[in-house]
């Protein structure tokens, strides 16, 4: 039974191994898929390429659905998983620093180590950027504290927060995620990237 | 449209986005089954940012408050971590799909119609806000966004929502330095 780091008593450095290999999977699939490039990242904020939004909600309700049949077969003790716990408001200003970033930037963190992994010397310098801004972090961590620590909630759920069953949010998730396909595959042919025509 | 005009990363072939998207989910999953975690990013960056510190600095690391939480929280060290063992794999296969797909190459990547110095000084600014967010915000688009909403958790739908939502915001804005 899963987690296999409670259940079966794995040793530390062999859970370290299989982040490891882990690691190696998600690198391959976020480089195969295009996230080692920064114009194709960008792609979704203008419509010309939305392949982004296509490959993070078709994982997110794969994972959710796997992590479902999980543990309705008991493969899997759900309540071992780790929740991020929910800060509201560093929540929200961090996302709102970080889709700063990724505008500007053109990259997230997990996606710029792809693009460092096949040369992209823009990814480099984005990841320069990443460690200076978490020195800043961490240097000026009696100024972030307050913001930081601020109206925690727990380790709140959507699902239970709406009374609703996880399957049910689920499905409901799927449908709106069709919706989003949908929307991105008109986009795609509405907003072409026109380079070259001027 | 002449072939020169055709950008890069148009010229060569991806997966199919859904094919890449269920087996993303299918990694994610195993990390969930395996480690009883999701995916991150940003935390093995943090990682490596306190062993510079703690390198470079001792003295300083010893004396702040934050570094000396950071090394009571990780008694083996900060580098000894799932997430800097997940990320040294990410290079490796984000190298692997590269040689396997053509794409190892050496370059700065950007839209003809801004230089290559606009393209990573902007880059830098954006790594900087992206390593900022991402510690006020608990994890980056992987670590809280994607893997917080597969386990529907409220952190990390509201991440998701803020991070694209302040993109598609600002891209408007930004429109010269893609389009």
């Amino acid at each position: 039974m899963g987690p296999l780091i409670v259940y079966e008593n794995i040793t530390q450095n062999t859970n370290l191994f299989f982040a490891f290999l882990i690691g190696i999977g998600f690198g391959f699939v976020l480089e195969a898929s295009g996230f080692s490039s920064s114009r194709k990242l960008a792609g979704q904020f203008y419509g010309y390429d939305t392949t982004v939004i296509k490959v993070f909600f078709t994982a997110a309700i794969t994972a959710g659905i796997g992590l479902l049949i999980f543990g309705l077969f008991g493969w899997i003790d759900l309540d071992l998983i780790y929740i991020n716990p929910y800060y509201k408001w560093s929540t929200i200003v961090g996302g709102m620093i970080m889709g700063a970033g990724f505008i500007l930037g053109g990259f997230c963190p997990g996606t710029s180590f792809t693009g460092v992994a096949i040369g992209k010397i823009d990814a480099m310098i984005f990841v320069g950027g990443l460690l200076l801004g978490i020195l800043i972090f961490t240097e000026g961590y009696p100024i972030f504290e307050g913001l930081y620590m601020a109206a925690y909630k727990g380790t709140p759920r959507v699902s239970s927060m709406m009374g609703i069953s996880d399957g049910l949010f689920l499905l409901g998730l799927v449908i709106v995620a069709f919706g989003m396909f949908y929307v991105a595959e008109w986009a795609e042919k509405k907003f072409p990237l026109k380079e070259g025509s001027k | 449209m002449s072939e020169q005009s055709i950008p890069e990363f148009r010229k060569t072939s991806y997966f199919n986005p859904y094919v890449g998207g269920v087996l993303l989910g299918l990694v994610l999953l195993a990390a969930f089954y395996i480690s009883g975690r999701g995916l991150g990013a940003s935390g093995a960056v943090k990682s490596a940012v306190v062993a510079g510190v703690e390198t470079i600095a001792p003295s300083h690391a010893e004396n702040t408050k934050f570094y000396s939480d950071y090394a009571d929280a990780h008694p083996n060290g900060p580098l000894k971590s799932w997430l800097v063992f997940e990320m040294l794999g990410v290079l490796i296969g984000g190298f692997i799909s590269g040689a396997i797909h053509g794409r190892l190459k050496l370059q700065v990547e950007h839209s003809p119609k801004i230089t290559s110095r606009k393209r990573l000084i902007f880059a830098l600014a954006g790594g900087i806000l992206f390593g900022i967010g991402s510690q006020l915000g608990r994890g980056c688009t992987s670590g809280s966004a994607l893997s917080g909403m597969a386990v529907l958790s409220m952190g990390g739908f509201i991440s998701m929502i803020f991070i694209f939502g302040t993109a598609y915001a600002l891209a408007y804005f930004v429109r010269k330095l893609w389009i």
